[in-house]
């Protein structure tokens, strides 16, 4: 009954997603304020149907009600609650439905929160945002029902996937999808803006806060992203260029380039035509990346389903999107006019050049991530692109980029003066050369690069620092004085601030991993032990474990350093319970300030003992600490005064936009 | 300066950091990609010996051999052709007699194909996509059934 619910909401969100487009789109064309909000309406009742629909879903699952197809496939009754639940979007149809539930959101929160953007513009970013709705909401009803029913009803369902049974997995596609999806506001207003053929300040503004939520989510469900893979598929690595990554990577260097050519629009008046492009760019790399992973194109354990017919319909979607928006874009765009003027040294020229780097560089991931497929289609033949050649296209392009990073802050709008700035970064130039030389130092013997890495690293996060140091008279004017201007300081400062540092946290992290890991695989039987980075590692033998769903052989480890016994570290051969009897591995990690000891337990061998792979990830942490300093950089951003929700801003938009429109 | 002197150096900047990537990704693409390559195709010599490859196919019953070590020897089958596989390290979880597997590696001069990374796909009814079309293609993929000599 509750599953029937659920179809039948999910037809009537399509009904107003249908609604929601066509009433918001003559009420734009006739300017009738009636019409507009009944579109306004819409979409917030196209919300709730899609969240009743999604809300029956997971009560399927609670239940473990198998007879509901889905719930067969992807569930079982010993899987604890948690996994239950997060087992609605374990699999394509559900993941599908999060989509579509988060993109109603956003639609909804449009249409609700959007009373100081003018009426007709606001119509029309409603029906955009009802569209790309229907589109995937048609996509779900015809191609992939989470529904179905199944009679007879199965006693026991064939159980998720167990390496997805993980409280990182568990929120990863939401978060991730949070920002696929929030690109889709960016593209609205893009599109918006071309049917009206005009960008302003308002426009950017909007745009910026939509951008940036989309560009935290997306960074740290990328980063754990990583992070489970780092921890949970015990090879120790944490990124591998796969093409299911590649596709999360694309829109998040759109929305990087997206969100900083919005700036320019905000505070110059320029660079409107290309920021357009930038967001009808970024949300497309979204549509690319769901149709990368979904439509079974890739194998991966994201592919969930192998069904051309699915793959034909997204490829439908695309194209209709994409196509559809560069065709407006060609067409509208023209019609848009040239801002502000400024020299190629200043901040909007230095805006340029990591617009221009960030969109290279993305353009290289796509190149290498399409390209296997392409020549497949084309020639039949098969190849795989790997970690080598992102190194050789993806690195050069980026290191520039970050080593421009710091300069970008410091110079002025209109007009900059590189000496002035150079000047100002003299103190971060010289911690991060110090600090090349201590890893050079005490790292001696290791890749040539790595102390340059490092040195790049503590440049971003010295580099980021001094701007906000400068602006605060730090070391200037006395201690009260400093203080004061930091709590003035506008929160947007801190947040760029803080993002770049957290830029250059990360890439202390990578390189040190990249550089410095040690790896020591062998057999070792019980009481034998292994010298892992200077940490002595000794197996003390295995044991049976069980839990809910799955039996454990354990093996336990003593670690120890300079013979003080340190700890003792689990690392165990998982095996689960279920139609899908599956083995995996749980590695037993520990941090240590000085970077993670990584132990798996391999396989039994019939000369006794077992393989045991152990690494020493030097500074691992540090690529995931850093992204979520970026997370924060852009929470404190987003929460800047100009951005915020307030009546009296409120009125003065109304304002501008009255002034605009006349 | 005018506006079309700064549009020019703006032009000109694009155009060099798009013919630097554009080099980039064509060198790239020649030397860095790797060839997928069943074992029937290396016997018929068209794999040269220290070209890096990827090899597929199925690991054949009963091959799988611990010299010692870490080290493992095993058979890639693709039911016409199979080759002798070593690897150092630690295979992947579904690691199985008679399940498919993509090992990416070099040939020896003595025929056998060393490889450095192994993959065995986090899926129990996994198998390569390669190798299924490859079986496809020679009529032996029966869905739901046991590839025959695969037990």
């Amino acid at each position: 009954m509750i599953a029937e619910i659920g179809h039948y909401s999910l037809l009537l969100a399509l009904v107003f997603a249908l609604f929601q487009i066509v009433a918001s789109l003559t009420g734009a064309a006739r300017r009738d304020a009636a019409l507009i909000r009944s579109g306004d309406a819409a979409a917030q009742t196209q919300f709730v149907f899609v969240l009743i629909s999604f809300g029956a879903l997971v009560y399927a699952f609670a239940t473990s009600d198998f007879s509901v197809q889905n719930v067969y496939m992807n569930s079982h009754t010993l899987k604890p609650l948690l996994y239950k639940i997060t087992g609605v979007w374990g699999n394509h149809e559900g993941s599908m439905l999060l989509w579509v539930l988060i993109l109603s959101i956003f639609g909804a929160m449009v249409a609700t929160f959007g009373n100081s953007l003018r009426g007709e513009f606001r119509a029309r970013v409603v029906a955009v945002q009802g569209l790309v709705g229907l589109a995937f909401l048609a996509f779900i009803v015809i191609t992939s029902n989470p529904f179905l029913r199944l009679d007879p009803a199965p006693f026991e369902g064939r159980g998720l996937n167990p390496i997805l049974q993980d409280p990182a997995l568990a929120i990863h596609p939401p978060l991730l999808y949070a920002g696929y999806v929030g690109l889709s506001m960016a593209f609205s207003f893009a599109v918006a803006a071309l049917l009206e053929g005009r960008v302003d300040a308002v426009w950017a503004r909007w745009v910026r806060p939509w951008t940036l939520a989309a560009w935290m989510f997306l960074t740290v469900g990328i980063a754990m992203g990583s992070w489970w893979a780092y921890y949970e598929l015990g090879w120790g690595g944490w990124w591998f260029w796969d093409p299911v990554e590649n596709a999360s990577l694309m829109p998040w260097l759109a929305a990087t380039a997206l969100l900083h050519s919005a700036i320019v629009v905000e505070k110059r008046d320029a660079l409107k035509i290309w920021t357009v492009l930038l967001a009808v760019l970024a949300f497309s790399l979204s549509l690319i990346g769901t149709f990368l992973v979904r439509s079974g194109v890739l194998t991966s354990v994201h592919a969930f389903a192998v069904d051309p017919e699915r793959g034909v319909f997204i490829l439908g979607i695309l194209f209709t999107f994409i196509g559809g928006s560069l065709a407006l874009f060609a067409w509208r765009a023209p019609m848009l006019k040239a801002g502000g003027l400024f020299a190629p040294i200043s901040r909007e020229g230095g805006l340029i050049v990591n617009n221009l780097l960030l969109v290279t560089a993305c353009a290289t991931v796509f190149v290498g991530t399409l390209y296997p497929l392409g020549l497949e289609v084309v020639t039949g033949q098969k190849i795989s692109v790997g970690a080598p050649f992102f190194n050789a296209t993806f690195g050069p392009l980026i290191i520039p980029l970050l080593i421009l990073v710091p300069f970008g802050p410091f110079l002025a709008w209109k007009r900059g003066d590189l000496a002035a700035v150079a000047q100002r970064l003299l103190a971060a130039l010289a911690i991060a050369l110090a600090a090349g030389a201590v890893a050079f130092a005490v790292k001696y013997g290791g890749p040539t690069l790595a102390p340059f890495g490092i040195a790049l690293g503590v440049w971003l996060i010295a580099g980021a620092l001094s701007e906000v140091a400068f602006r605060c008279k730090a070391f200037r004017a006395p201690l009260r004085t400093t203080l004061e201007r930091a709590w003035k300081l506008p929160r947007s400062a801190w947040g760029t601030a803080l993002a770049h540092a957290g830029l250059g946290v990360a890439v202390i992290g990578i390189v040190a991993v990249s550089s410095w890991r040690v790896e020591n695989i062998s057999l070792m039987k019980p009481g034998s032990s292994i010298d892992v980075a200077g940490y002595q590692v000794t197996f003390q033998g295995t044991r049976p474990v069980t839990g809910p769903n799955y039996r454990d052989t354990e093996g336990s480890f003593a670690i120890a350093r300079d013979g003080a016994l340190l700890m003792t570290l689990t690392s165990a051969k998982r095996r689960y319970i279920g139609a899908s009897s599956m083995t995996t591995s749980e590695a037993a990690i520990h941090g240590f300030w000085s970077g993670d000891l990584y132990i798996v337990l391999g396989d039994k061998m019939p000369v006794g003992g077992y393989t045991v792979r152990a690494y020493f990830n030097p500074l691992a942490r540090l690529i995931w600490i850093g992204a979520v300093i970026m997370f924060f950089g852009g929470a404190i951003s987003l929460f800047d005064r100009r951005y915020r929700v307030g009546a009296p801003r409120r009125a003065r938009f109304a304002a501008a936009s009255r002034k605009a429109a006349a | 300066m005018t506006r079309k002197y700064r549009r020019m150096i703006l032009i000109v900047t694009a155009l060099a950091v798009l013919a630097i990537a554009a080099t980039l990704v064509l060198t790239a693409l020649k030397d860095t990609i790797v060839f997928f390559h069943t074992p029937s195709e290396v016997q018929a010599q068209t794999v040269k010996p220290g070209q890096r490859i990827r090899l597929g196919g199925l690991v054949e019953e009963g091959s799988v051999k611990r010299p010692g070590g870490a080290t493992v020897e095993f058979k890639i089958t693709d039911l016409e052709a199979s080759l002798p596989v070593t690897f150092t390290g630690i295979l992947p979880d579904l690691f199985r007699e008679g399940q498919g597997v993509v090992a990416e590696g070099r040939m020896n001069a003595s025929g056998t194909f060393v490889a450095d990374t192994v993959l065995a796909k986090h899926d129990e009814t996994y198998m390569p996509r390669e190798v299924a079309e490859k079986l496809k293609k020679k009529g032996w993929w029966q869905p739901e059934k046991k590839i025959p000599g695969a037990k």
